[in-house]
């Protein structure tokens, strides 16, 4: 017997709709013939047999959404024992997700063997022929079987109602056969791998799912910087009232000539480049005994995913205005939204950004992107009431929140760091777009 | 070309790519008005009778790609990548990213912005309340290697659309001619072939006489 499963279509796919079934149960196909027919994402595709065989149950429907990995159809080599009738748990882990009417009856399988039972088991006691007769017909283990006649005698209506409650549960194509498997053999369930639906399990308390590759690499990088830098945070308020006047000046003119919003975080970018000019020290990384100072200004932009992120990275960052910088963060963003970076673009670094802000975090302590010195946290910008010259006015503003490398760069630096973005920030003219 | 020919040339391609022969392809063709159904198409999606459809001059054909009913015919760059997706990136969903990545460059060049729709394939100008499908995509693959591509409307004649609903779906369709770029199509495939071959990490090669000679 041969599981046949969904497969892997890609890293992002974790379902396709079955769209069609090439071959009908009980029918004999070859190894690598065209099966089933899957679609995801528009692309149709024909998902070869595994084995050659005949198609013994087919586990979903035309129609049915399936994850990967999961057991659509078994195919037995022919001479091999029968499928079992009633759906056993699958092995996999992901369970097949039917939106269709549940798995129309199986084709009839090859007549089960003759029940050879009888003598074995029957219990002791008198047992009348017509007993003995309902009990042969429907396959029944008169062990089983509690009597409720005279000195504890089977009775026909014992029988009968055991037959009658056994056999709900199992609808199974021949019902001369009826649900043989909870009745004739005391243990015949052997799937080992997974839980057998009806059977009084406990409920698990717990759920055991394999870390993906990004996962993976995620929590090595965190853990791999944690153990590298010495990790110290410093947060500066910041007004950006005139940013966000400018912002929405050029809003629409900017919608309407490149299709895209202008947000906040390309002013933030733009006032950083000039500041990593200014302190270079925040643009380097440490090697040995060694600083290097990386001449060029490659700003990674951390980009959160559906279960990740990646910080694709701006090349060249301190050669693009505001314009240029919104530009290549809307494209990166995307395409690592889309997972088409290429292996270059995520790559050479040399100060990274994150934009906690825009899921409305008003600062946080970020870690530092190895092997980078330094991080810049975004905070939410948001209307405040502000005392300016013992007056309260409403003002937007934001924090940010600078992680640096505690090894090569002290606090005052990086004060004075974050208050030169913090000033570029506050003094914005319209020049520097 | 004829929709049928252009099939025939890819099948024959695709099979000896299946067999680990000949290199990956990317044919771009021109066909005469022609309706498609794809694999999950519905005849529903299909507003004309096929009798209509003859007295304009349109051919229909059922096909083994994805996606439901659409539309080629002049005026419309049709894409077909042959590749064995085992030598790329073994990824569906990569493959139909890196396409519509690769529509979305060539728009930008010709000032169109134009990008992806959650849950719709495809690639889209305006809005989302009033985005226009500009280009289409349907891919069959075999054995990882794929057939089928994409149609690029630059001066489609956007009428013929009436007999369908494209791809199922009620949204409408545009050119490039209608976003206000009455483009060269000859232009418009090098500009194609060039991302194309940047977002699949391609290097561009002239096909063989044989197989350009045909394509005329």
């Amino acid at each position: 017997m041969t599981d046949v499963v969904m497969p892997q279509m890609g890293e992002s796919i974790v379902e396709g709709t079955l769209t069609k079934w090439l071959k009908k149960p009980g029918d004999a196909v070859e190894r690598d013939e065209p099966l089933f027919e899957i679609s995801t994402d528009k692309v149709d595709t024909e998902i070869p047999s595994p084995a050659s065989g005949v198609l013994s149950e087919v586990l979903a429907q035309e129609g049915a959404t399936v994850q990967v990995n999961s057991v659509v159809a078994r195919i037995s080599d022919g001479a091999a024992a029968p499928a079992p009738a009633a759906p056993v748990a699958a092995p996999a882990p992901a369970p097949v997700v039917v939106e269709a009417p549940p798995p129309a009856p199986v084709a009839p399988p090859p007549p089960p063997p003759a029940p050879v039972m009888e003598a074995a088991l029957e219990p002791e006691g008198p047992l009348s022929p017509l007993v003995r007769k309902i009990a042969r017909e429907n396959n029944v283990d008169l062990g089983k079987v509690a009597g409720t006649g005279a000195g504890g005698r089977i009775t026909k209506e014992d029988v009968l109602a055991y037959v009658a409650s056994a056999s709900a549960p199992a609808p199974v194509a021949t019902p001369v056969y009826a649900a043989p498997a909870p009745i004739a053999a005391p243990a015949p369930v052997a799937a080992p791998a997974g839980p057998i639906p009806g059977a009084a399990a406990p409920t698990a308390k717990t759920r055991i799912e394999k870390m993906s590759t990004m996962r993976s690499k995620i929590a090595e990088h965190m853990v791999h910087s944690m153990n590298t830098s010495v990790h110290v945070t410093t947060v500066h308020k910041v007004d950006m009232t005139k940013v966000a006047k400018m912002r929405a000046k050029h809003k629409d003119a900017f919608a309407a000539q490149y299709g895209m919003s202008l947000t906040f975080l390309p002013f933030v970018a733009r006032a950083t480049v000039e500041a990593l000019r200014q302190f270079p020290i925040f643009n380097a990384s440490i090697e040995g005994p060694n600083i290097i100072f990386h001449n060029e200004i490659n700003l990674g932009i951390a980009v959160a995913l559906e279960n990740g992120l990646i910080v694709p990275v701006i090349s060249a960052a301190d050669e693009k205005n505001v314009v240029g910088l919104q530009k290549s963060i809307v494209d990166l963003a995307a395409r690592a939204r889309a997972r088409q970076l290429k292996p270059n673009e995520v790559q050479g670094g040399t100060f990274s950004i994150t934009n906690f802000g825009s899921f409305g975090s008003i600062f946080a302590t970020p870690i530092i992107n190895q092997p980078q010195v330094a991080i810049l946290g975004v905070g939410a910008v948001e209307k405040l009431p502000v005392i300016i010259d013992d007056a309260i006015a409403i003002r937007s503003v934001a924090h940010l929140a600078l992680t640096f490398d505690h090894r090569l760069i002290d606090g005052a630096l990086a004060d004075q760091f974050t208050q030169k973005v913090k000033q570029i920030l506050e003094n914005w003219s319209e020049e520097v777009l | 070309m004829s929709y049928s020919d252009a099939l025939a040339i890819q099948l024959e391609t695709a099979a000896e790519r299946k067999l680990g022969l000949g290199t990956d392809h990317l044919f771009f063709v021109e066909h005469p008005h022609v309706i498609t159904i794809g694999r999950n198409g519905h005849n529903e999606n299909l507003l004309a009778s096929e009798e209509v459809l003859a007295r304009s001059g349109v051919e229909l054909h059922h096909s083994d790609r994805g996606g439901d009913v659409t539309y080629h015919g002049p005026g419309q760059i049709v894409a077909y990548p042959v590749m064995d997706l085992r030598e790329w990136k073994r990824d569906v969903g990569a493959f139909v990213r890196a396409i519509e990545q690769t529509l979305i460059d060539t728009l930008a060049d010709y000032g169109i912005f134009a990008r992806r729709i959650a849950k719709l394939t495809g690639v889209w100008v305006g809005d989302d309340d009033h985005a226009a499908k500009i280009a289409a995509i349907g891919v069959h693959l075999s054995r990882w290697v794929s057939t089928h591509g994409w149609a690029l409307n630059v001066t489609t004649d956007l009428k013929y659309f009436q007999y369908i609903v494209p791809c199922g779906l009620s949204k409408p369709v545009t050119s490039m001619a209608a976003c206000g770029c009455p483009v060269d199509a000859q232009a418009v495939k090098s500009t194609l072939a060039k991302y194309f071959a940047a977002n699949f990490d391609f290097e561009l090669r002239a096909a063989e006489p044989a197989l350009t000679g045909d394509l005329k």
